[in-house]
Protein backbone atom coordinates (compact mmCIF):
# COMPACT_ATOMS: atom_id res chain seq x y z
CA UNK A 1 0.00 0.00 0.00
CA UNK A 2 2.74 2.62 1.12
CA UNK A 3 4.40 2.39 -2.59
CA UNK A 4 1.62 4.31 -3.99
CA UNK A 5 3.00 7.35 -2.57
CA UNK A 6 6.86 6.73 -4.26
CA UNK A 7 4.21 7.43 -7.73
CA UNK A 8 4.86 10.18 -9.52
CA UNK A 9 2.09 12.54 -10.30
CA UNK A 10 2.34 11.39 -14.14
CA UNK A 11 2.00 8.00 -13.29
CA UNK A 12 -0.72 8.46 -10.29
CA UNK A 13 -2.67 10.46 -13.34
CA UNK A 14 -2.63 7.43 -15.39
CA UNK A 15 -3.21 5.20 -12.73
CA UNK A 16 -6.13 7.56 -11.64
CA UNK A 17 -7.86 7.51 -14.92
CA UNK A 18 -7.70 4.18 -15.67
CA UNK A 19 -9.29 3.49 -12.75
CA UNK A 20 -6.17 1.18 -11.06
CA UNK A 21 -6.14 3.40 -8.22
CA UNK A 22 -8.62 6.19 -6.37
CA UNK A 23 -7.89 9.21 -5.10
CA UNK A 24 -8.75 8.37 -1.13
CA UNK A 25 -6.83 5.63 -1.39
CA UNK A 26 -3.57 7.04 -2.87
CA UNK A 27 -4.63 9.92 -0.14
CA UNK A 28 -5.06 7.30 2.20
CA UNK A 29 -1.62 5.94 1.86
CA UNK A 30 0.46 9.90 2.00
CA UNK A 31 -1.75 10.18 5.18
CA UNK A 32 -0.51 7.04 6.86
CA UNK A 33 3.21 8.27 5.71
CA UNK A 34 2.78 11.49 6.80
CA UNK A 35 1.32 9.81 10.35
CA UNK A 36 4.79 7.26 10.64
CA UNK A 37 7.21 10.47 9.90
CA UNK A 38 6.75 13.07 12.56
CA UNK A 39 10.63 12.71 12.85
CA UNK A 40 11.03 14.50 9.53
CA UNK A 41 8.57 17.61 10.83
CA UNK A 42 7.94 18.12 7.38
CA UNK A 43 3.89 18.34 8.18
CA UNK A 44 3.49 21.20 11.01
CA UNK A 45 -0.79 21.31 10.36
CA UNK A 46 -2.31 17.91 9.08
CA UNK A 47 -5.69 18.20 7.71
CA UNK A 48 -6.57 14.52 6.72
CA UNK A 49 -10.46 15.26 6.99
CA UNK A 50 -10.05 18.11 4.07
CA UNK A 51 -7.96 15.72 1.83
CA UNK A 52 -10.54 12.68 2.53
CA UNK A 53 -13.53 14.97 1.15
CA UNK A 54 -11.45 16.57 -1.33
CA UNK A 55 -10.29 12.76 -2.59
CA UNK A 56 -13.74 11.34 -3.09
CA UNK A 57 -14.71 14.78 -4.77
CA UNK A 58 -11.71 14.03 -6.75
CA UNK A 59 -12.65 10.50 -7.41
CA UNK A 60 -15.97 11.59 -8.46
CA UNK A 61 -14.76 14.17 -11.15
CA UNK A 62 -12.86 11.42 -12.60
CA UNK A 63 -15.00 8.64 -13.09
CA UNK A 64 -16.82 11.44 -14.76
CA UNK A 65 -13.96 11.33 -17.40
CA UNK A 66 -13.39 15.24 -17.31
CA UNK A 67 -10.61 15.27 -14.92
CA UNK A 68 -7.61 17.77 -15.57
CA UNK A 69 -4.18 16.42 -14.78
CA UNK A 70 -3.86 17.17 -11.00
CA UNK A 71 -7.66 16.08 -9.80
CA UNK A 72 -6.70 13.61 -6.98
CA UNK A 73 -3.09 13.82 -6.79
CA UNK A 74 -2.41 14.41 -2.90
CA UNK A 75 -0.32 17.57 -2.00
CA UNK A 76 1.55 18.92 1.17
CA UNK A 77 0.96 23.06 0.92
CA UNK A 78 3.93 25.43 2.45
CA UNK A 79 2.54 27.38 5.25
CA UNK A 80 3.31 30.35 3.57
CA UNK A 81 0.16 30.34 1.41
CA UNK A 82 -3.19 31.25 3.20
CA UNK A 83 -5.48 28.45 2.88
CA UNK A 84 -8.83 29.37 4.28
CA UNK A 85 -10.01 27.75 7.82
CA UNK A 86 -6.42 26.60 7.50
CA UNK A 87 -3.91 27.78 9.85
CA UNK A 88 -1.23 29.88 7.94
CA UNK A 89 1.44 31.18 9.28
CA UNK A 90 4.45 31.63 7.72
CA UNK A 91 6.40 29.39 10.65
CA UNK A 92 6.04 32.39 12.71
CA UNK A 93 4.65 32.62 16.33
CA UNK A 94 2.97 36.40 15.22
CA UNK A 95 0.58 34.11 13.66
CA UNK A 96 -0.45 31.89 15.68
CA UNK A 97 -3.60 31.15 15.78
CA UNK A 98 -4.20 33.03 12.22
CA UNK A 99 -6.83 31.05 9.87
CA UNK A 100 -7.72 32.82 7.06
CA UNK A 101 -10.71 33.67 5.84
CA UNK A 102 -9.75 33.38 1.63
CA UNK A 103 -7.44 30.81 -0.51
CA UNK A 104 -4.59 32.21 -1.90
CA UNK A 105 -4.84 32.00 -5.97
CA UNK A 106 -2.31 29.40 -6.63
CA UNK A 107 -3.89 26.97 -3.64
CA UNK A 108 -7.02 27.73 -5.19
CA UNK A 109 -6.35 27.26 -8.30
CA UNK A 110 -4.57 23.58 -7.57
CA UNK A 111 -7.96 23.20 -5.95
CA UNK A 112 -9.86 23.73 -8.65
CA UNK A 113 -8.10 21.28 -10.81
CA UNK A 114 -8.76 18.75 -7.89
CA UNK A 115 -5.71 18.66 -5.93
CA UNK A 116 -5.95 17.08 -2.48
CA UNK A 117 -4.38 19.06 0.50
CA UNK A 118 -2.73 17.07 3.17
CA UNK A 119 -1.83 19.75 5.41
CA UNK A 120 0.69 22.77 5.91
CA UNK A 121 4.65 22.33 5.53
CA UNK A 122 7.28 23.73 7.94
CA UNK A 123 9.56 26.73 6.28
CA UNK A 124 11.43 29.23 7.77
CA UNK A 125 10.07 31.82 9.29
CA UNK A 126 8.46 34.21 6.83
CA UNK A 127 10.86 32.08 4.26
CA UNK A 128 13.16 33.85 5.53
CA UNK A 129 16.56 31.37 5.94
CA UNK A 130 18.21 28.29 3.86
CA UNK A 131 17.93 25.68 6.61
CA UNK A 132 14.07 25.81 7.85
CA UNK A 133 16.08 26.42 11.45
CA UNK A 134 14.35 29.91 12.24
CA UNK A 135 10.58 28.14 11.98
CA UNK A 136 8.79 28.27 15.00
CA UNK A 137 7.81 24.56 14.72
CA UNK A 138 11.27 23.67 14.69
CA UNK A 139 13.57 22.32 12.59
CA UNK A 140 12.24 19.84 9.21
CA UNK A 141 14.98 17.28 8.82
CA UNK A 142 15.98 16.73 5.51
CA UNK A 143 15.34 12.19 5.09
CA UNK A 144 18.54 12.01 3.58
CA UNK A 145 21.82 11.12 5.76
CA UNK A 146 25.43 11.16 5.18
CA UNK A 147 26.21 7.16 5.15
CA UNK A 148 25.52 5.34 7.82
CA UNK A 149 26.08 8.69 9.99
CA UNK A 150 23.18 9.92 12.13
CA UNK A 151 23.62 13.17 11.99
CA UNK A 152 20.47 15.41 11.35
CA UNK A 153 20.83 17.13 8.21
CA UNK A 154 18.72 20.37 7.14
CA UNK A 155 16.66 20.26 4.58
CA UNK A 156 17.27 23.15 2.98
CA UNK A 157 14.81 26.20 3.23
CA UNK A 158 12.83 27.84 2.96
CA UNK A 159 10.86 25.66 1.59
CA UNK A 160 12.57 22.75 3.60
CA UNK A 161 9.36 20.84 4.79
CA UNK A 162 8.13 20.63 0.96
CA UNK A 163 11.40 19.54 0.09
CA UNK A 164 11.63 17.07 2.92
CA UNK A 165 8.07 15.75 2.57
CA UNK A 166 8.15 15.09 -1.40
CA UNK A 167 11.83 13.55 -1.39
CA UNK A 168 10.28 10.98 1.43
CA UNK A 169 7.29 10.19 -0.14
CA UNK A 170 4.92 11.68 2.23
CA UNK A 171 3.18 13.51 -0.62
CA UNK A 172 3.18 13.32 -4.40
CA UNK A 173 4.04 17.28 -5.05
CA UNK A 174 4.65 20.45 -2.29
CA UNK A 175 4.14 23.69 -3.63
CA UNK A 176 7.19 26.23 -2.48
CA UNK A 177 8.34 29.72 -2.62
CA UNK A 178 10.93 31.05 -4.20
CA UNK A 179 12.95 34.63 -2.94
CA UNK A 180 16.50 33.75 -3.27
CA UNK A 181 16.59 30.40 -3.61
CA UNK A 182 13.74 28.51 -1.39
CA UNK A 183 12.79 25.87 -3.87
CA UNK A 184 15.76 26.01 -5.93
CA UNK A 185 18.38 24.87 -3.21
CA UNK A 186 15.74 22.64 -0.74
CA UNK A 187 15.37 20.76 -3.46
CA UNK A 188 18.89 20.33 -4.34
CA UNK A 189 19.78 18.93 -0.89
CA UNK A 190 16.80 16.87 -1.14
CA UNK A 191 17.36 15.25 -4.64
CA UNK A 192 14.33 16.76 -6.03
CA UNK A 193 12.94 19.05 -8.80
CA UNK A 194 11.98 22.28 -8.41
CA UNK A 195 11.00 25.34 -10.35
CA UNK A 196 10.59 29.06 -9.79
CA UNK A 197 8.68 30.42 -12.86
CA UNK A 198 9.18 33.63 -14.17
CA UNK A 199 8.32 36.32 -11.99
CA UNK A 200 4.63 37.02 -12.79
CA UNK A 201 3.60 33.81 -14.03
CA UNK A 202 2.53 32.60 -10.45
CA UNK A 203 -0.31 35.15 -8.69
CA UNK A 204 1.01 36.42 -5.22
CA UNK A 205 -2.23 36.99 -4.24
CA UNK A 206 -2.89 35.28 -0.71
CA UNK A 207 0.78 34.19 -0.48
CA UNK A 208 1.91 35.64 2.69
CA UNK A 209 4.55 38.69 1.31
CA UNK A 210 8.16 38.39 2.14
CA UNK A 211 9.67 40.85 -1.00
CA UNK A 212 7.46 41.08 -3.20
CA UNK A 213 9.63 42.07 -6.21
CA UNK A 214 10.86 38.45 -5.91
CA UNK A 215 8.98 36.32 -4.45
CA UNK A 216 7.34 33.37 -6.97
CA UNK A 217 5.53 30.54 -5.70
CA UNK A 218 6.37 27.05 -7.92
CA UNK A 219 6.26 23.33 -7.81
CA UNK A 220 8.35 20.78 -5.96
CA UNK A 221 8.50 18.17 -7.58
CA UNK A 222 10.35 14.08 -7.79
CA UNK A 223 10.66 14.63 -11.47
CA UNK A 224 10.79 17.41 -14.37
CA UNK A 225 7.55 15.91 -16.21
CA UNK A 226 5.64 16.30 -12.54
CA UNK A 227 7.11 19.92 -11.79
CA UNK A 228 5.79 20.39 -15.55
CA UNK A 229 2.35 19.61 -15.22
CA UNK A 230 1.59 20.80 -11.20
CA UNK A 231 3.49 24.23 -12.63
CA UNK A 232 0.74 24.47 -15.20
CA UNK A 233 -1.85 24.15 -12.54
CA UNK A 234 -0.45 26.98 -10.34
CA UNK A 235 -0.07 29.78 -12.86
CA UNK A 236 -1.83 32.18 -14.84
CA UNK A 237 -3.39 35.19 -15.04
CA UNK A 238 -4.77 36.74 -12.01
CA UNK A 239 -6.72 40.30 -11.50
CA UNK A 240 -5.92 40.44 -8.08
CA UNK A 241 -2.09 40.86 -8.50
CA UNK A 242 -1.10 43.48 -10.48
CA UNK A 243 2.07 41.81 -11.24
CA UNK A 244 0.54 38.33 -12.32
CA UNK A 245 1.51 38.39 -16.35
CA UNK A 246 -1.36 38.66 -18.60
CA UNK A 247 0.13 36.02 -21.31
CA UNK A 248 -1.20 32.48 -22.29
CA UNK A 249 0.42 29.57 -20.23
CA UNK A 250 1.57 26.92 -22.99
CA UNK A 251 0.94 23.34 -22.59
CA UNK A 252 4.81 22.34 -20.53
CA UNK A 253 4.29 18.63 -20.56
CA UNK A 254 3.44 18.71 -24.16
CA UNK A 255 6.97 20.42 -24.64
CA UNK A 256 8.90 17.79 -22.73
CA UNK A 257 10.49 16.04 -25.97
CA UNK A 258 13.56 15.69 -24.77
CA UNK A 259 15.03 17.11 -27.90
CA UNK A 260 18.07 19.79 -27.03
CA UNK A 261 20.03 19.65 -30.69
CA UNK A 262 21.40 23.20 -31.62
CA UNK A 263 20.38 24.91 -28.12
CA UNK A 264 22.51 27.24 -26.75
CA UNK A 265 23.96 26.28 -23.39
CA UNK A 266 25.88 29.26 -21.78
CA UNK A 267 28.46 28.60 -18.65
CA UNK A 268 29.18 31.61 -16.93
CA UNK A 269 32.87 32.35 -15.53
CA UNK A 270 31.91 33.86 -12.76
CA UNK A 271 29.96 30.70 -11.05
CA UNK A 272 33.44 29.14 -10.86
CA UNK A 273 33.87 30.52 -7.40
CA UNK A 274 36.90 29.95 -5.15
CA UNK A 275 36.61 27.44 -2.74
CA UNK A 276 34.29 25.31 -4.87
CA UNK A 277 34.35 22.08 -3.90
CA UNK A 278 35.92 19.63 -6.22
CA UNK A 279 32.47 17.22 -6.49
CA UNK A 280 30.65 20.63 -7.13
CA UNK A 281 33.25 21.39 -10.03
CA UNK A 282 32.68 17.69 -11.47
CA UNK A 283 29.27 17.37 -10.95
CA UNK A 284 29.09 20.99 -13.18
CA UNK A 285 31.43 19.69 -15.86
CA UNK A 286 29.27 16.24 -16.16
CA UNK A 287 26.12 17.81 -16.37
CA UNK A 288 27.79 20.52 -19.53
CA UNK A 289 29.13 17.32 -21.31
CA UNK A 290 25.94 15.42 -20.78
CA UNK A 291 24.33 18.53 -22.69
CA UNK A 292 26.35 18.61 -25.16
CA UNK A 293 26.55 14.67 -25.63
CA UNK A 294 22.55 15.30 -26.38
CA UNK A 295 23.45 17.97 -28.95
CA UNK A 296 23.18 21.32 -27.59
CA UNK A 297 26.30 23.94 -28.17
CA UNK A 298 28.26 24.57 -25.22
CA UNK A 299 29.24 28.10 -25.01
CA UNK A 300 31.50 29.81 -22.43
CA UNK A 301 29.42 33.26 -21.18
CA UNK A 302 30.30 36.16 -18.43
CA UNK A 303 27.75 37.49 -16.73
CA UNK A 304 30.24 40.40 -14.96
CA UNK A 305 28.21 41.41 -12.09
CA UNK A 306 27.27 38.16 -10.53
CA UNK A 307 29.50 38.94 -7.82
CA UNK A 308 27.09 41.79 -6.42
CA UNK A 309 24.18 40.10 -6.84
CA UNK A 310 24.09 38.29 -2.95
CA UNK A 311 25.01 42.29 -1.58
CA UNK A 312 22.19 43.53 -3.78
CA UNK A 313 19.48 40.76 -2.85
CA UNK A 314 20.44 41.75 0.68
CA UNK A 315 19.40 45.21 0.72
CA UNK A 316 16.14 45.08 -1.57
CA UNK A 317 15.03 41.96 0.34
CA UNK A 318 15.07 43.05 4.27
CA UNK A 319 13.87 46.67 2.74
CA UNK A 320 10.67 45.04 1.00
CA UNK A 321 10.34 42.67 4.12
CA UNK A 322 10.21 45.76 6.69
CA UNK A 323 7.96 47.54 4.97
CA UNK A 324 5.81 44.38 4.21
CA UNK A 325 5.83 43.14 7.62
CA UNK A 326 5.00 46.16 9.54
CA UNK A 327 1.19 44.49 8.91
CA UNK A 328 2.47 42.25 11.55
CA UNK A 329 1.18 44.85 14.37
CA UNK A 330 -1.22 42.80 17.06
CA UNK A 331 -4.33 44.37 15.82
CA UNK A 332 -5.99 42.61 12.88
CA UNK A 333 -4.55 39.26 13.01
CA UNK A 334 -2.61 36.73 14.71
CA UNK A 335 -1.01 37.50 18.19
CA UNK A 336 -0.88 40.24 20.32
CA UNK A 337 1.67 40.81 23.18
CA UNK A 338 0.31 40.94 26.82
CA UNK A 339 0.47 44.44 27.80
CA UNK A 340 1.85 45.90 31.25
CA UNK A 341 -0.54 48.29 32.89
CA UNK A 342 -0.25 51.54 31.19
CA UNK A 343 1.06 50.42 27.86
CA UNK A 344 -0.51 52.65 25.03
CA UNK A 345 -0.50 51.63 21.81
CA UNK A 346 3.16 51.89 21.15
CA UNK A 347 4.29 49.49 23.72
CA UNK A 348 1.99 47.32 22.01
CA UNK A 349 3.72 47.30 18.62
CA UNK A 350 6.92 47.03 20.14
CA UNK A 351 6.45 44.13 22.23
CA UNK A 352 4.48 42.38 19.53
CA UNK A 353 6.75 42.39 17.37
CA UNK A 354 9.65 41.77 19.93
CA UNK A 355 7.65 38.45 21.06
CA UNK A 356 6.20 37.61 17.70
CA UNK A 357 8.77 37.73 15.32
CA UNK A 358 11.95 35.45 15.44
CA UNK A 359 15.71 36.57 15.62
CA UNK A 360 16.42 36.11 12.19
CA UNK A 361 12.99 38.28 11.04
CA UNK A 362 13.66 40.98 13.53
CA UNK A 363 17.25 41.38 12.41
CA UNK A 364 16.03 41.25 8.60
CA UNK A 365 13.37 44.43 9.48
CA UNK A 366 15.89 46.23 10.97
CA UNK A 367 18.81 45.73 8.31
CA UNK A 368 15.49 46.99 6.06
CA UNK A 369 14.24 49.97 8.21
CA UNK A 370 18.24 50.94 8.16
CA UNK A 371 18.48 50.81 4.43
CA UNK A 372 15.41 52.69 3.78
CA UNK A 373 16.10 55.22 6.51
CA UNK A 374 16.53 58.91 6.03
CA UNK A 375 20.03 59.89 4.84
CA UNK A 376 20.50 56.29 3.79
CA UNK A 377 17.97 55.55 0.95
CA UNK A 378 19.86 56.56 -2.10
CA UNK A 379 23.08 54.67 -0.31
CA UNK A 380 21.93 51.89 -0.13
CA UNK A 381 18.08 51.10 -1.27
CA UNK A 382 18.81 53.00 -4.48
CA UNK A 383 22.27 51.54 -5.36
CA UNK A 384 21.07 48.51 -4.78
CA UNK A 385 18.00 48.81 -7.05
CA UNK A 386 20.84 50.82 -10.00
CA UNK A 387 23.25 47.13 -9.42
CA UNK A 388 19.91 44.82 -10.12
CA UNK A 389 19.66 46.51 -13.22
CA UNK A 390 22.78 45.68 -14.18
CA UNK A 391 22.62 42.49 -13.17
CA UNK A 392 19.18 41.76 -15.32
CA UNK A 393 21.30 43.22 -17.67
CA UNK A 394 24.27 40.69 -17.78
CA UNK A 395 21.46 38.20 -18.36
CA UNK A 396 19.88 40.01 -21.23
CA UNK A 397 23.14 40.43 -23.03
CA UNK A 398 23.64 36.75 -22.88
CA UNK A 399 19.97 36.06 -24.17
CA UNK A 400 20.34 38.57 -26.67
CA UNK A 401 23.56 36.46 -28.25
CA UNK A 402 21.39 33.46 -28.66
CA UNK A 403 21.96 31.56 -25.69
CA UNK A 404 18.92 29.32 -24.51
CA UNK A 405 19.94 28.55 -21.41
CA UNK A 406 22.36 28.60 -18.36
CA UNK A 407 23.82 25.82 -16.58
CA UNK A 408 25.01 26.57 -12.99
CA UNK A 409 25.66 24.51 -9.75
CA UNK A 410 22.40 24.75 -7.61
CA UNK A 411 24.26 25.22 -4.89
CA UNK A 412 28.09 25.44 -3.24
CA UNK A 413 27.62 22.40 -0.80
CA UNK A 414 25.29 19.33 0.14
CA UNK A 415 23.10 19.33 2.94
CA UNK A 416 24.77 20.72 5.85
CA UNK A 417 23.96 19.23 9.49
CA UNK A 418 21.26 21.22 11.89
CA UNK A 419 23.18 23.34 14.03
CA UNK A 420 26.48 23.17 11.89
CA UNK A 421 25.99 26.83 10.72
CA UNK A 422 24.53 27.97 13.99
CA UNK A 423 28.27 29.55 15.10
CA UNK A 424 28.80 31.15 11.52
CA UNK A 425 28.03 34.87 11.08
CA UNK A 426 24.26 35.65 9.29
CA UNK A 427 26.89 36.45 5.84
CA UNK A 428 27.65 32.64 5.97
CA UNK A 429 24.52 31.40 5.60
CA UNK A 430 23.96 33.69 2.71
CA UNK A 431 26.01 32.40 0.85
CA UNK A 432 23.76 29.12 0.23
CA UNK A 433 21.99 31.13 -1.92
CA UNK A 434 25.00 32.62 -4.55
CA UNK A 435 24.14 30.57 -7.46
CA UNK A 436 20.33 31.12 -7.06
CA UNK A 437 19.79 34.95 -6.06
CA UNK A 438 20.92 36.28 -9.23
CA UNK A 439 17.80 34.80 -11.09
CA UNK A 440 15.31 36.30 -8.88
CA UNK A 441 17.01 39.55 -9.22
CA UNK A 442 16.58 39.55 -12.76
CA UNK A 443 12.51 37.77 -12.90
CA UNK A 444 14.00 34.56 -14.80
CA UNK A 445 13.15 31.24 -14.24
CA UNK A 446 15.44 28.56 -12.79
CA UNK A 447 14.86 24.74 -12.05
CA UNK A 448 17.44 22.76 -10.36
CA UNK A 449 17.37 19.17 -11.24
CA UNK A 450 19.34 16.42 -9.04
CA UNK A 451 22.25 15.57 -11.17
CA UNK A 452 24.28 13.01 -8.77
CA UNK A 453 25.49 12.40 -5.02
CA UNK A 454 28.32 13.48 -3.38
CA UNK A 455 31.05 11.02 -1.78
CA UNK A 456 29.03 11.10 1.74
CA UNK A 457 25.91 10.25 -0.59
CA UNK A 458 23.95 13.57 -0.78
CA UNK A 459 22.76 14.44 -3.80
CA UNK A 460 23.57 17.21 -5.56
CA UNK A 461 21.55 19.45 -8.02
CA UNK A 462 22.05 21.61 -11.47
CA UNK A 463 20.56 24.71 -12.47
CA UNK A 464 19.23 25.28 -15.47
CA UNK A 465 18.21 29.40 -15.83
CA UNK A 466 15.69 30.45 -18.89
CA UNK A 467 15.00 33.26 -20.64
CA UNK A 468 12.11 34.85 -19.22
CA UNK A 469 8.34 33.21 -19.90
CA UNK A 470 9.95 30.84 -22.02
CA UNK A 471 9.75 27.49 -18.78
CA UNK A 472 8.26 25.20 -21.43
CA UNK A 473 11.82 25.17 -23.24
CA UNK A 474 13.29 25.74 -19.82
CA UNK A 475 11.64 22.26 -18.61
CA UNK A 476 12.67 20.41 -21.42
CA UNK A 477 16.31 21.09 -21.58
CA UNK A 478 15.66 20.06 -17.75
CA UNK A 479 14.20 16.91 -19.00
CA UNK A 480 17.16 16.11 -21.04
CA UNK A 481 19.44 16.75 -18.29
CA UNK A 482 17.76 14.22 -15.97
CA UNK A 483 18.02 11.97 -18.88
CA UNK A 484 21.25 12.39 -19.35
CA UNK A 485 21.74 12.31 -15.69
CA UNK A 486 19.95 9.37 -15.03
CA UNK A 487 19.42 10.12 -11.11
CA UNK A 488 17.38 7.57 -9.37
CA UNK A 489 18.59 7.38 -5.95
CA UNK A 490 16.22 7.60 -2.86
CA UNK A 491 17.13 8.41 0.85
CA UNK A 492 16.89 5.31 2.85
CA UNK A 493 14.31 5.12 5.18
CA UNK A 494 15.21 5.90 8.99
CA UNK A 495 12.25 8.05 10.35
CA UNK B 1 29.42 53.48 8.19
CA UNK B 2 29.58 51.87 11.76
CA UNK B 3 27.16 51.08 13.67
CA UNK B 4 27.05 51.68 17.37
CA UNK B 5 24.53 51.14 20.23
CA UNK B 6 22.31 54.42 19.57
CA UNK B 7 22.17 53.92 15.79
CA UNK B 8 20.54 49.94 16.83
CA UNK B 9 18.45 51.34 19.27
CA UNK B 10 17.28 54.19 17.15
CA UNK B 11 16.72 51.35 14.04
CA UNK B 12 14.95 48.99 16.17
CA UNK B 13 12.80 51.98 17.48
CA UNK B 14 11.71 52.72 14.06
CA UNK B 15 11.20 49.06 13.12
CA UNK B 16 8.74 48.88 16.53
CA UNK B 17 10.70 46.19 17.86
CA UNK B 18 11.15 46.02 21.62
CA UNK B 19 14.99 45.41 22.01
CA UNK B 20 16.31 45.04 25.19
CA UNK B 21 19.72 47.65 26.66
CA UNK B 22 21.76 44.52 26.85
CA UNK B 23 21.08 42.77 23.84
CA UNK B 24 21.96 46.17 21.77
CA UNK B 25 25.48 45.75 21.15
CA UNK B 26 24.88 42.33 19.88
CA UNK B 27 22.76 43.80 17.81
CA UNK B 28 24.93 46.74 16.31
CA UNK B 29 27.35 44.00 15.61
CA UNK B 30 25.29 41.92 12.97
CA UNK B 31 24.33 44.80 11.55
CA UNK B 32 27.75 46.06 11.02
CA UNK B 33 28.91 42.64 9.69
CA UNK B 34 25.52 42.32 7.02
CA UNK B 35 26.67 46.26 6.08
CA UNK B 36 30.40 45.32 5.79
CA UNK B 37 29.44 42.78 3.25
CA UNK B 38 26.83 45.54 1.66
CA UNK B 39 29.74 47.61 1.13
CA UNK B 40 30.86 45.62 -1.75
CA UNK B 41 27.92 47.71 -4.19
CA UNK B 42 30.18 51.12 -3.43
CA UNK B 43 32.72 49.07 -5.95
CA UNK B 44 30.24 48.97 -9.27
CA UNK B 45 30.06 51.92 -11.12
CA UNK B 46 26.80 52.93 -11.32
CA UNK B 47 26.77 56.25 -13.23
CA UNK B 48 23.88 56.71 -15.62
CA UNK B 49 21.69 53.62 -14.34
CA UNK B 50 18.28 53.63 -13.31
CA UNK B 51 17.40 52.72 -10.58
CA UNK B 52 15.09 48.88 -11.61
CA UNK B 53 11.15 49.55 -10.69
CA UNK B 54 9.86 46.43 -12.37
CA UNK B 55 11.71 43.18 -13.59
CA UNK B 56 9.32 42.84 -16.59
CA UNK B 57 9.02 45.84 -18.66
CA UNK B 58 4.48 45.63 -18.12
CA UNK B 59 3.08 48.35 -17.28
CA UNK B 60 0.80 47.51 -14.11
CA UNK B 61 -2.76 46.36 -14.55
CA UNK B 62 -5.86 49.20 -14.25
CA UNK B 63 -9.39 48.59 -13.22
CA UNK B 64 -12.67 50.38 -12.99
CA UNK B 65 -12.85 52.34 -9.68
CA UNK B 66 -15.28 50.50 -8.06
CA UNK B 67 -15.98 48.71 -5.20
CA UNK B 68 -15.41 44.79 -5.85
CA UNK B 69 -16.15 43.66 -2.48
CA UNK B 70 -17.26 45.11 1.25
CA UNK B 71 -20.10 43.85 3.59
CA UNK B 72 -17.65 41.04 5.36
CA UNK B 73 -17.01 42.68 8.87
CA UNK B 74 -17.16 39.27 10.65
CA UNK B 75 -14.75 37.98 8.32
CA UNK B 76 -12.12 40.86 8.48
CA UNK B 77 -12.15 41.46 12.62
CA UNK B 78 -12.62 37.18 12.63
CA UNK B 79 -9.21 37.19 13.44
CA UNK B 80 -8.50 40.13 15.58
CA UNK B 81 -6.41 39.75 18.96
CA UNK B 82 -9.57 42.03 20.46
CA UNK B 83 -12.98 42.91 18.16
CA UNK B 84 -15.65 44.52 19.92
CA UNK B 85 -18.60 46.23 18.72
CA UNK B 86 -17.52 45.84 14.89
CA UNK B 87 -13.94 47.51 15.49
CA UNK B 88 -10.60 46.41 16.21
CA UNK B 89 -10.00 47.43 19.62
CA UNK B 90 -6.34 48.79 21.04
CA UNK B 91 -4.82 50.31 24.01
CA UNK B 92 -5.37 53.93 24.55
CA UNK B 93 -3.83 56.36 21.87
CA UNK B 94 -4.49 59.68 22.84
CA UNK B 95 -4.30 60.68 26.49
Amino acid sequence: MSDLTKLTIAEARDKLRAGDVTSVELTEACISEIEAADALNAFVHKTPEIALEQASKADARISGGDAPAMCGIPLGIKDLFCTRGVPSQAASRILEGFRPEYESTVSHKLFDAGAVMLGKLNMDEFAMGSSNETSVYGNAVNPWRRGNDDTPLTPGGSSGGSAAAVAADLCLGATGTDTGGSIRQPAAFTGITGIKPTYGRCSRWGIVAFASSLDQAGPMTKDVRDAAIMLQAMCGHDPKDSTSADLAVPDFEAALTGDIKGKKIGIPKEYRMEGMPAEIEKLWADGTAMMKDAGAEIVDISLPHTKYALPAYYVIAPAEASSNLARYDGVRFGRRAKLAQGDGVTEMYEKTRAEGFGHEVQRRVMVGTYVLSAGFYDAYYNRARKVRALIKKDFDDVFAQGIDAILTPATPSAAFGLGEMSEADPVQMYLNDVFTVTVNLAGLPGISVPAGLDKQGLPLGLQLIGRPWEEADLLNTAYALESAAGYVSKPGKWW
Amino acid sequence: MSIDKATAAHVAKLARIKVEDDALPALAQEFNTILGFIEQLNEVDVEGVEPMVSVTPMRLKRREDVVTDGNIQDEVLANAPDAREGFFAVPKVVE
